[in-house]
Order: C-alpha cells, then sequence, then structure tokens
C-alpha cells in the first residue's frame, strides 16, 4: 500500500498497540511516577510504576499522543512488567541505541522484545523523540523527578 | 501556471522518489527564481552596508534598499515610507509594538483584546506586556465554524480597551476577519488596532489606508520572499510618538554620553544593520506578486481552496476544521483519531509536505478539543492535480488505521 520504509514505521504491531493500548490507565497503588510531554507533537504521557524489591511490580500509563508515542509506551509497559531495575536499565540502554546510535547492529535487540519493532523508526528522525519518550518518562519516574520530562 | 511553477525550482524535486506537492505554504512559501537572483545579485555586485558608507557600493546599496521600501509602500498603500520599518518578521514586529508603544501606552487595569485564533507571536507578547503592567488580556471568541464573533468582540470593547491585536487570516483555520469593521469599533471606544497579516499578505490584496489600521505586520517569507525579513506598517502619528525598540547604530540622530537624540520613523526602529538582502529579496518577492497579480493569485488559491474542500470529503473519516464563509488559502482537518503527526509521516513519504500540530496556535486546538491538526496550505503554484495526490493518499491512510 504504502512503500516499504513507511510500512516499517507502522507496522500491524504498531497499529494494534496504538488501537488497543495496553497496561492503559493509571495504577492506584503506584509509588513511582512521572509525566513527560513531546512539544513537537504534543505527546503527552504518564507512567505509573509499583517497585517492590528492585522489581517493577506493576506499570501503566495514560495519556495521549500519536501512534509511535502511544504504541511505544504501551509495548514497553509489556516488555518491562516484572524485570529487576537493573534489567530495566540495560533494556533502555538499548532501545536508545537502536534508535538513535549510529551503527545499532552490535545491539542484542532481543532483549527488547516486541519493543525491537521501533528499529524502523530511525528512518523518519523527526519521530524518534516519539518512540522514546515513554522512556525517558519511565527513567524519570524511576529517579522520581517530578518535573515534567520534555524531549526538548 | 506551468509557466510560474518552472519559476520555483524547488517544485521539480522528487522526495523520496516521488514528485513534491508542497502544501505547507503557510508555514512558508517556496521562492522564485527572481528573488533568489536579486539576492544573488546583491552580495554579488553591490554588496555593502546601507545608509553608512558615502562610497559608490554603499550608495547603491542603498537605493536598492530604499527602493524596496518605496515598493512595500504602495504594496500595502501606506502614506508615507517613513511607516513601513523593516524587521525579522510578524512575531518580531509584533514584539516591537507591544515594547514600545505597548509599554508607553498600557497602564494597570488597562485591557487588551486577542481573539481564540491568533497566533502564539500575538498572544504572548500582550500577555507579557499584561503581566508586566497589570493590565488585562481578554479573548474574543470564535464559533464552531472557526469565524470570528462580531457582536462578542463589540461587547468586550470599553473605555479601559487600550489595544486591539487581531489576525487577519488565521494561520489554523484560515478565517478572514471582519477587520474593517473591527478596526472602526476599537476605533469608537479609544482604542489602537494592531493587525497580525502574517497569512492576509500572501493572499490578498491589503490597503492599510483604507482599514484605517494603526500597526500591520507581517513577515516575506510567506509571500514568496526570503526568511527572517518582514515588514511592520505604523501610523506616522504613533510612529513619531513612540519610544525606540532598541538602541544602537543607525536610530540616532546625535549621540553624547550625556544624551543621545532619535532619529525620526523608520530609522528610529531599525538599530544596527539590517537583513538588506532579505528586504531586496522582499522587494523582488512584491514585483512578483505584482506581475503574477494579487487578484489572480487570490482567484487561483481560493479557486484551489473550494476545489480540495470538496475532495477531502472522499476521505473517510476527515472532519475539516474551520470552515467559514470567508476563507483563504488554508484546509486544516483531523482525521479519525489518527495523528496528525502519523498522518503527515505517511503523506510525506507520498512526497506531499503538509503541516501536522498546533501550528502555533494551541488555544485553537483547545477550542476545538483536538490535540493537533492537519494543515493543507494552498500557494499560486499549487495545482488540482496536487489535491488529488492528496486526497489520494489520505484515503490510503483512512486504510491504515
Ligand atoms: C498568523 C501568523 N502570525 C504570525 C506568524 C509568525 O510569523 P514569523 O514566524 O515569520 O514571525 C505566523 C507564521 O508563523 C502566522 O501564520
Amino acid at each position: 500500500m504504502f512503500d516499504d520504509d513507511i510500512n516499517d514505521l507502522y507496522q500491524e504491531l504498531i497499529l494494534d498497540h496504538n488501537a488497543h493500548p495496553h497496561n492503559y490507565g493509571e495504577l492506584k497503588c503506584a509509588n513511582h511516577q512521572a509525566r513527560g510531554h513531546n512539544p513537537l507533537c504534543g505527546d503527552d504521557v504518564e507512567i505509573f510504576l509499583l517497585i517492590k524489591n528492585d522489581c517493577i511490580e506493576d506499570i501503566r500509563f495514560t495519556g495521549q499522543g500519536c501512534a509511535i508515542s502511544k504504541s511505544s509506551a504501551s509495548m514497553m509497559t509489556d516488555e518491562l512488567k516484572g524485570k529487576s531495575l537493573a534489567e530495566v536499565q540495560a533494556i533502555f540502554h538499548i532501545f536508545h541505541e537502536l534508535l538513535t546510535a549510529e551503527d545499532s547492529s552490535k545491539l542484542d535487540i532481543n532483549a527488547l522484545g516486541k519493543a525491537s519493532v521501533f528499529s524502523g523508526v530511525k528512518q523518519f528522525p523527526m519521530r524518534v523523540k516519539c518512540a522514546t519518550l515513554a522512556w525517558h518518562t519511565l527513567i524519570a519516574a524511576l529517579n522520581d523527578k517530578n518535573n515534567a520530562v520534555t524531549t526538548e | 501556471m506551468k509557466d510560474i511553477r518552472s519559476e520555483f525550482t524547488a517544485l521539480s524535486q522528487l522526495i523520496y522518489g516521488k514528485p513534491l506537492v508542497y502544501l505547507d505554504n503557510a508555514a512558508t512559501s517556496q521562492k522564485p527564481k527572481s528573488v533568489i537572483d536579486a539576492m544573488r545579485c546583491f552580495y554579488e555586485e553591490h554588496c555593502a552596508n546601507v545608509h553608512r558608507g558615502v562610497h559608490r557600493l554603499s550608495e547603491l546599496a542603498t537605493v536598492h534598499f530604499e527602493k524596496a521600501r518605496e515598493k512595500v509602500k504602495n504594496f500595502i498603500n501606506a502614506s508615507s515610507v517613513q511607516e513601513i520599518i523593516f524587521t525579522k518578521g510578524t512575531t518580531d514586529g509584533i514584539n516591537l509594538v507591544a515594547s514600545t508603544y505597548g509599554r508607553q501606552n498600557i497602564c494597570a487595569g488597562d485591557e487588551i483584546i486577542v481573539s481564540q485564533m491568533e497566533h502564539h507571536s500575538n498572544i504572548v507578547p500582550w500577555q507579557m506586556l499584561a503581566q508586566e503592567k497589570g493590565a488585562i488580556l481578554r479573548v474574543a471568541p470564535i464559533d464552531d465554524e472557526g469565524a470570528f464573533l462580531f457582536d462578542a468582540f463589540s461587547a468586550l470593547l470599553n473605555a479601559k480597551t487600550k489595544i486591539v491585536a487581531i489576525t487577519h487570516v488565521s494561520n489554523a483555520l484560515g478565517t478572514v476577519t471582519p477587520l474593517k469593521k473591527i478596526i472602526e469599533a476599537s476605533h469608537a471606544c479609544g482604542a489602537v488596532v494592531v493587525v497580525d497579516g502574517a497569512q492576509a499578505v500572501p493572499h490578498c490584496a491589503v490597503d492599510v489606508t483604507n482599514l484605517d489600521c494603526d500597526f500591520y505586520a507581517f513577515s516575506a517569507h510567506k509571500m514568496y520572499g526570503p526568511t527572517g525579513t518582514g515588514v511592520l506598517y505604523g501610523k506616522k502619528k504613533w510612529l513619531e510618538s513612540m519610544p525606540p525598540y532598541q538602541g544602537g547604530g543607525d536610530m540616532i540622530a546625535s549621540v553624547t554620553f550625556e544624551k543621545t537624540t532619535y532619529a525620526k520613523p523608520p530609522a528610529k526602529f531599525e538599530a544596527g544593520t539590517p537583513n538588506i538582502a532579505g528586504v531586496i529579496g522582499l522587494g523582488a518577492a512584491i514585483d512578483f506578486m505584482q506581475r503574477v497579480g494579487v487578484q489572480n493569485i487570490a482567484f487561483v488559491e481560493n479557486d484551489l481552496l473550494q476545489y480540495a474542500s470538496i475532495a477531502v470529503e472522499a476521505v473517510p473519516g476527515l472532519r475539516k476544521i474551520g470552515t467559514a464563509k470567508h476563507k483563504a488559502s488554508v484546509l486544516s482537518f483531523v482525521l479519525k483519531h489518527v495523528h496528525p503527526h502519523d498522518i503527515s509521516s505517511l503523506l510525506d513519504r507520498q512526497g506531499v509536505a503538509i503541516r501536522a500540530g498546533h501550528l502555533c496556535a494551541q488555544p485553537v486546538m483547545q477550542r476545538f478539543q483536538v490535540p493537533a491538526l492537519c494543515r493543507a496550505s494552498f500557494a499560486v503554484y499549487n495545482t488540482k492535480e496536487e489535491v488529488d495526490v492528496l486526497v489520494k493518499a489520505l484515503i490510503k491512510v483512512s486504510e491504515v488505521f
């Protein structure tokens, strides 16, 4: 329908998560949370975490935004639930490198699970921030930074 | 039309292998060769500073620079070149008025009216001024079509209203405001009117004398001219009584450490070396518009807008935002619940450039309860075939989501 690279960006999986995001909604018992904002797109995301014994016991998000930001938040929450904080840092690093590093061929993208579908976003420099917003907000939540994160 | 297109080199390129369909003209238009040539000619042949040297090149540069001022004066029908101040653009012009006329005349408790569909550049400077002075910012509403509600506006006017800052054409909705009526009513209660003409000058004939506006700001880059250059028209009586904007070279009559006296307008408001090449480019852009004919430009664009407004109705789930009766050049819309940035990315790979986002008019987004808008905006070189490409691509987007 569209060209290959655009189909890379808007894959079925991404469109599905956009239409039916997982872990969407507030987490009442959260003990960490943060809000992120992408002024360019107007993407807005809030991440709620329940951390116990250095482990993400539960994670949810709310917000509105483009398909890339919403599906990214959705897949991120899926992948990180149950992970230890050390694992989360490692996965964040891989995700970040995948989208921003010049050479991402040596990365262990299996660690990202489904979230590896975002590798195609790299072809769309204007949209990288959409994909990384939820992740940066997650890190802010872990660090209990209450100032809203912005991608700018 | 083919002839006009051929004057714009940028239009013949391929984007991701597809012919460029440039529909982001409200952000900035492409530039014809004549504008680029005029600027190149300045740099290659008579580059020198203006109003300073007494050598041949400086004299030539000054002549070209001042000729452009004369062109602007005639183009918008000002009564004198002294009323034409060169700025960096619309934003700069509005800030100039807010920091000079505004600071001088606004006191605590005074009121400033803006409309609900202003660009941020016609909101924030007034908000800053109001904060500084303890003045009040009032907002004139628009209806569900995006039309200016004149009666509601009139009801806001009162003896405390000192400034009315209003757009001529909305960049987000395309609405043309009833400017003449607004100005008459504002004057009747003693307020001055500052017009944001950024989206009007490229699309229709503007006559500041007939409008009787006090200030009128616009940008060269939206009217086939270069970036970084604009115009502020101001009535002579205001320009003469206003304090200067910035201090520096060119804006003085004499300087001693005890006292500086200021030059007369427009020099008083043009401190420092101006964007000489930009101003010369603006002059060439006016020549271009007059050569094509401002009426013809308006005719072609209105025709395209009508055509596109009907054509997009074939896109399943598309909703137009901004359907006022009087519009110019701008077609904004949302499509189902697809975020405008997703739409724009998908169109981009089809070679179609539109604007997506809050369009520097967040209060408009709030008014229509959308996070962002898609905007196609037309210039004289656009064609119905390009509209067809846009519509086809939008139908594809609608199928994907
Ligand atoms: C209606 C309106 N006002 C003001 C501006 C600001 O113009 P500039 O960025 O050239 O200063 C724009 C364009 O961005 C506009 O569309």
